[in-house]
């Protein structure tokens, strides 16, 4: 492994240094679906022109996919072009300086817990990390809210029914790999983040579907109908 | 229609009677999560006795040792079954009532489409698994093989 990263996601991180291709990027990545040129563009608030061509750019470096589809109901000729749509690309992007392979490690561990049974232990320390990130997060200041803290965790929160749903898995190929043992570490972190911060006990659940992270953060039961949702 | 089935087995041992409180929670999400199974895409068979599940069965000396059986429309299916449902949930409580098991516990294979497979078989696959590693015979959801492209066998 070389001191530096492969020139392709060294490139493709460094697109991310313009301040408009950054925010382009953040807006069709933190979409929950299909993007157009002219939504990017409005969305970050330059002309259609500029955001095309750097949405493009981002698409030949690997970080967003394009697609073609007629968004209008018109069929057939004078029905116009397909929009060009965008979203983020599959795959990781990552470099690190020094070099470092935490996946290598995280799954001969996860192999390693696995062979073992040790799903229990796993979950009763991913919980207690959580609670002490929680409880961190509280003496630095007032108590976050539920869908901030885990946005800064990478989870992407996102408002769907009396719930908050989680659009990114941080440990999505070792939970590909590993899922029920990584999924319930998951739930007990998150069960722990919660529990830090002083929510009430059994907000979060698993609720597994396509494209998503397994857990959700149900919103407080009605309590106090003044701020039910957090 | 799919020249080609997945089986799937899984053997797994018992911590504690099954009539016992410790297993009370798997006892009663059996009826659910085999009912849940049975609508889920891709479906198309399980292994049960008149009871309606295969906890009855023991193929093993080990009269600890249960198995499940089933057959899938695609391996994609069963995986969404499996770890993307609210079986995800009961999986997560397995070391309450199955103690670790040497491994492979878990055998997947490709059958022709509309062949049963009997629990001999499944056994055998398991220890195919075992001696072999996997391979397109007996292959696991970490390492799997695609159906077969040439006559079904």
């Amino acid at each position: 492994m070389d001191s530096v990263p492969p020139d392709r996601d060294l490139a493709a991180i460094g697109l991310l240094q313009d301040p408009v291709r950054r925010a382009l990027y953040g807006h069709v990545a933190g979409a929950s679906g299909e993007v157009s040129r002219n939504q990017a563009a409005e969305a970050v608030g330059v002309q259609r022109g500029l955001a095309a061509f750097h949405l493009d750019k981002l698409v030949e470096a690997g970080l967003l996919e394009a697609s073609f589809r007629r968004l209008g109901k018109r069929r057939g000729p004078g029905a116009g072009r397909p929009a060009k749509l965008y979203r983020r690309a599959r795959g990781e992007v990552a470099a690190s300086l020094p070099p470092r392979t935490y996946e290598t490690a995280a799954r001969l561990l996860a192999e390693t817990v696995e062979q073992a049974g040790a799903d229990l232990e796993l979950q009763v320390a991913a919980r207690r990390a959580g609670r002490e990130a929680g409880r961190q997060e509280l003496a630095t200041g007032p108590p976050p809210a539920v869908e901030r803290l885990l946005a800064t965790r990478g989870y992407e929160p996102y408002r769907e029914e009396r719930a908050l749903r989680l659009r990114n898995c941080p440990f999505s190929s070792l939970a590909g790999e590993y899922p029920v043992l990584v999924c319930a570490m998951n739930l007990s972190l998150i069960e722990g983040l919660l529990e830090g911060i002083g929510e009430p006990a059994g907000r979060a659940g698993m609720d597994p579907g396509p494209d998503r992270c397994c857990v959700a953060v149900r919103d407080r039961p009605k309590a106090t109908s003044k701020d039910n949702q957090d | 229609m799919a020249a080609h089935h997945l089986a799937q087995v899984n053997i797994a041992t018992l911590r504690a009677p099954l009539d016992g409180p410790e297993l009370a929670g798997f006892v009663a999400q059996l009826e659910p999560i085999n009912a849940l199974a049975d609508r889920s895409p891709g479906f198309v068979w399980r292994l049960q006795t008149e009871d309606g599940d295969a906890t009855a069965i023991r193929p093993y000396e080990d009269d600890r040792v249960m198995v499940n059986l089933s057959v899938w429309a695609s391996f994609e299916a069963l995986r969404a079954f499996v770890y993307a449902t609210r079986h995800l949930e009961v999986m997560r409580h397995r070391r309450q009532w199955f103690s670790r098991m040497a491994d492979p516990y878990l055998a997947l294979w490709w059958v022709p489409a509309g062949a049963v497979p009997t629990v001999a078989e499944a056994k055998e696959r398991l220890e195919l698994l075992a001696r072999q590693g996997p391979t397109a015979d007996a292959f696991t959801f970490r390492v799997p093989f695609p159906e077969p492209a040439d006559a079904a066998r």
